[in-house]
């Protein structure tokens, strides 16, 4: 089998609206263990498991969990981004509808990790559905104690708020989002500071992604030893995957970090849809690098993934067949980030909408030679330049067609010097 | 301290130190927009990135800090291709008609154009043109000059801490305007005109009364007068020139007179009438129980503030007028009388380091008569230094020319109120000496000096102990109001300057001010006062004969009809 369910392996036995059917497949145990266990000791068995950031940088979460933990200056808080504002990623929503106590548990004994009183749960403002199962989950935990004031008995103090988006793209990055919950637009801040030190409100903050606290009570179940022989050197244990785009069986699947990208999408997603061939496949959402048929046998891995050094993302992987034009694609993921640029850097305010004004004449037939030299610098730029994740990885798609396919952009510019009035200049 | 490299060039510089302050200290230039020393780092032009050895990207070296063995190349092929780049990007969502612009040959935009050798852009304009906003005054904001490089929207907020303008919308619909995208003149805008200061193109600047003054200067049937405010003589020459802080008093009068003007005032003159008049109201004040603190008045900025967001302490503000006004209502009536010219064909010029004075000119209340203005047309420093320029004069070799009567004399005090705590220092000079009927033991009041946000003293008169305080910044005027508002402030006299350093730091001064170049203005505004024959107002003998021949008292009837003036709550609309 492909998949190995780990932190998935109770989605569809428990009633994600019930805490006795959450605690009826040993919820809240984690939590019990790790206040046993020890401060401590949880950081050490993270650090054991190699655990990376599931959002996408692939941060190591030891690190982060160090660095707020040895802070003095109090209070300190912890996100959970549940942003998920990347399109073709679902996976977050998807454990967050299915299992909302076992980010709860997650996150709690994380706190306890680190000393943390007082955590936000940033939830995408689409996800009316995923926003009620966990704040009724938050609910029926405070009732029960396992969250609030002396938690378990055991002298630990912890609450969960959440905070719901307002359809900002950008609010995603940690800095943006961060100032969202400050009441502010939704700009990024200028790093150093990094949050660890002054997040939000300027105090020590941990923010991790929904996948990364669901994972901390499996490592806490299995040990931090056993769940590092679980998937690569570099990437270990298991990553969900929003398998989405033009297969058969789109959906949420949890892997161990190493099978290709063949295997998910033949085996799990049953390849493509009858009568069509995939043409190319783009990984991690709109951000992500598009590539051809041909290297899909790459494996799932944080480091093989760093094409055009964008990052593994949240784990999506879009199909897109032969019916659909890549011009047209480029065209509509510039929209989109030119939509959701915030305007405060150069590049990503003025390089993205004149990125989309080149990728639009190639659309249009109506590019010449220099508008192919000019659209290969600028993305350049606008990656090499931009303030926060979204500008630059907002060219990532564009940088990488313009590597595997760059006979279609040729292609464009000898059909366009055919039409009237585009003169190859 | 760390070992670094810049351009194959070895270096060891203060750790914590920026890329670009280790290069500056070196003289290495950078080119920056979006920088502007003493505000904060925004990061958002991307315009000086450079190159570090084995780094993927690049960075922003105003933002950077240096670490030990760093390589750093600020003109590598990689980061000029990319700052050039980002400026035909900017220039592509700009109104590059530059000959058409108020800062054209004085803009850091076009200077980076030029450095970068853009010729042609690459990028076609995408400028979606919006309405200029000229509702007012003394700003004009154009928002098509705009680069959105958020110094003034910094300055607005973390300095003068009324955050007017902000970044609007987002991606490239971004827009830098008041809430809502009301003009300035809707919002409580001070016109403190320190947007206008830190923007690096013409997107905010001040009105400009150029035009109007050149037209009074060629109209046969007009008497045209001009005063100049204390902080000129110490700015106006680094405009021109020569280096900060040059006191350029004779020089200034003597740029004027070839202007075309008539005669040239020292607004330095109205500075002492206003220490006699608001040192008499604060005598009055404590001698009457008050109210107290009393509040200086001279700051137009700082009133419309007060008339905006703390009209409850109106009644703490001096009533009187600023020097400015002062001297336009003398003018027009002890000197029109003197000289005999109707007062209709007198016009007024003023040159004030401020624009918020262009609003405070233009007061209904400022006037002689209910009808004719005190003052008709206000030039910042910045505007004077165009026309001097306009006019062809070779500034530096100008002759020192003297001020004309009744402005020949003036004290060292006046000259003080340039600078943050100069009003204070200059008034208790005279109420102490009045009220103790003694002569000074020491003229200086040194707690009252230098750069401190808000300065405290105490000073004994009548072997009463008086607790003092100087702000300077709107952000720091705030704190002051509250305190007053609260009924907690526990003064008897405090300054108020909006803009930071005071007026030597103005909104209208030259480009480019900094903290250090406030210093050193201010320095040589000690330094006049220092060399003054004469350091306290009660001792001008002008001042003593203008008293004599036609106010006849301090705060008497006649002061009250021409030197004093009353506030509005604006609050409400």
């Amino acid at each position: 089998m492909i998949e190995q369910k780990l932190i998935t392996k109770n989605i569809g036995k428990i009633d994600p609206k019930s805490l006795a059917s959450y605690m009826a497949f040993n919820g809240y145990k984690m939590l019990r263990k790790a206040l046993r266990l020890g401060k401590e000791h949880i950081i050490e068995q993270i650090e054991i498991a190699r655990l990376r950031g599931r959002g996408g940088a692939g941060f190591p979460m030891a690190s982060k969990l160090k660095a707020v933990a040895t802070q003095l200056v109090t209070p300190k808080y912890m996100i959970c981004n549940a942003d998920e504002g990347e399109p073709g990623n679902f996976k977050d929503r998807y454990l967050i509808e299915n299992n909302p106590h076992l980010i709860i548990e997650g996150m709690t004994i994380i706190a306890y990790a680190t000393g943390i009183e007082r955590g936000f749960v940033y939830i995408r403002g689409e996800y009316k559905e995923a926003y009620d199962v966990l704040a009724s989950a938050i609910e029926a935990a405070r009732e029960k104690g396992l969250l609030g004031k002396n938690i378990l008995r055991k002298g630990m103090n912890f609450d969960i708020e959440i905070r719901r988006g307002a359809g900002s793209y950008v609010c995603g990055e940690e800095f943006a989002l961060i100032e969202s919950i400050e009441g502010k637009a939704g700009r990024t801040r200028v790093k150093p500071p990094f949050p660890t030190t002054e997040g939000l409100f300027q105090k020590p903050t941990l923010i991790n992604n929904v996948e990364t606290f669901a994972t901390v009570p499996t490592i806490i179940e299995m040990g931090g030893k056993a769940f590092s022989a679980i998937g690569t050197e570099s990437s270990t244990g298991t990553k969900l995957i929003s398998l989405s785009g033009n297969v058969r069986h789109k959906g949420v699947y949890e892997v161990p970090f190493g099978v290709s990208l063949r295997d998910v999408i033949k085996t799990l997603g049953g390849g493509a849809e009858k009568g069509r061939k995939i043409r190319m496949v783009q990984l991690s959402g709109a951000c992500g690098p598009i590539i051809p048929e041909y290297m899909l046998d790459m494996t799932i891995d944080y480091d093989r993934f760093e094409i055009f050094e964008s990052k593994t993302g949240a784990g999506a992987i879009i199909v897109i067949d032969d019916r659909f034009d890549m011009f047209e694609i480029l065209v509509r993921i510039g929209a989109f980030f030119a939509h959701e640029s915030c305007g405060k850097c150069t590049p990503c305010r003025e390089g993205i909408f004149q990125m989309n004004r080149l990728l639009e004449k190639f659309n249009e037939y109506r590019a010449t030679e220099a508008d192919l030299q000019l659209l290969e610098t600028l993305a350049r730029t606008i990656h090499q330049t931009s303030l926060c994740g979204l500008g630059q990885t907002a060219a990532t798609a564009t940088i990488s067609t313009l590597h595997y396919f760059r006979s279609k952009y040729i292609d464009r510019i000898e059909k366009s010097s055919l039409q009237e009035g585009v003169t190859n200049a | 301290m760390p070992n670094i490299k810049i351009n194959n060039v070895q270096m060891d510089v203060a750790s914590g130190m920026t890329i670009l302050e280790a290069a500056r200290l070196h003289n290495i230039e950078l080119p920056t927009l979006c920088y502007y020393p003493d505000l904060g780092i925004k990061n958002d032009c991307r315009v000086c990135v450079v190159e570090i050895e084995g780094q993927k990207g690049l960075v922003t070296s105003c933002s950077t800090q240096v670490r030990e063995g760093m390589s750093i190349k600020t003109h590598s092929a990689r980061a000029l291709n990319a700052r050039k780049i980002i400026v035909e990007m900017i220039l592509a969502n700009h109104d590059s008609n530059c000959t058409a612009c108020a800062r054209n040959m004085n803009c850091e935009l076009q200077k980076l154009a030029q450095s970068l050798n853009i010729e042609k852009n690459r990028f076609p304009s995408v400028l979606d043109k919006k309405l200029i906003d000229e509702g007012n005054e003394c700003l004009v904001r154009n928002p098509n000059r705009c680069i959105k490089c958020g110094r003034c929207v910094d300055v607005c907020r973390s300095v003068q801490n009324i955050s007017v303008l902000d970044v609007m919308g987002r991606g490239h619909q971004v827009t830098v305007s008041p809430a809502y995208g009301n003009n300035l003149n809707e919002v409580f805008c001070s016109y403190c005109g320190q947007c206008a200061a830190v923007c690096p193109v013409g997107a905010i600047t001040e009105k400009d009364d150029t035009s109007i003054v050149w037209n009074a200067l060629h109209d046969p049937d007009k008497h045209v007068v001009v005063q100049v405010a204390p902080a000129i003589r110490v700015s106006l020459g680094e405009d021109l020139g020569l280096p900060t802080g040059s006191i350029v008093t004779g020089q200034v009068v003597a740029a004027l007179k070839r202007l075309g003007f008539s005669h040239v005032f020292d607004t330095n003159f109205t500075a002492d009438l206003t220490i006699i008049e608001e040192g008499h109201e604060f005598i009055n004040r404590v001698k009457n129980g008050g109210p107290l603190p009393l509040v200086t008045s001279c700051c137009p900025g700082w009133i419309r503030f007060a008339e905006h967001e703390y009209p409850e302490i109106l009644k703490h503000i001096s009533s009187c007028k600023s020097p400015q006004q002062m001297f336009g209502a003398i003018i027009k009536s002890y000197y029109a009388e003197k000289a005999q010219i109707d007062p209709k064909n007198i016009f007024v010029v003023s040159v004030m380091p401020c624009t918020a004075k262009k609003y405070e000119a233009k007061r209904p209340e400022m006037s002689i008569n209910g009808r004719d203005l005190d003052v008709d047309a206000v030039l910042t420093t910045r505007e004077l230094s165009k026309m001097i320029k306009q006019m062809g004069i070779d500034f530096r070799q100008l002759p020192e020319e003297p001020f004309d009567d009744p402005s020949q004399t003036t004290s060292g005090a006046a000259a003080l109120f340039g600078v943050t705590g100069g009003v204070m220092e200059a008034a208790l000079r005279t109420v102490k000496e009045v009220l103790d009927k003694r002569p000074l033991a020491t003229i200086e009041f040194n707690d009252v000096r230098g750069i401190k946000g808000i300065k405290e003293a105490s000073v004994t008169i009548q072997d009463k102990e008086y607790k003092v305080a100087i702000a300077h910044t709107l952000g720091n005027a705030r704190k002051i109001a509250k305190q007053i508002s609260e009924g907690k402030s526990e003064y008897a006299f405090i300054e108020v300057m909006a803009c930071p350093g005071g007026c030597i730091g103005g909104g209208g001064q030259p480009y480019g001010t900094t903290n250090q170049k406030r210093i050193k203005r201010s320095e040589s505004i000690y330094h006049i006062d220092d060399a003054s024959i004469i350091r306290k107002s009660h001792d001008n003998p002008m001042i003593q004969a203008i008293y004599r021949d036609f106010l006849k008292e301090p705060c008497g009837h006649i002061s009250h009809e021409l030197l004093h003036t009353e506030y509005t709550n604006r609050k409400h609309g």
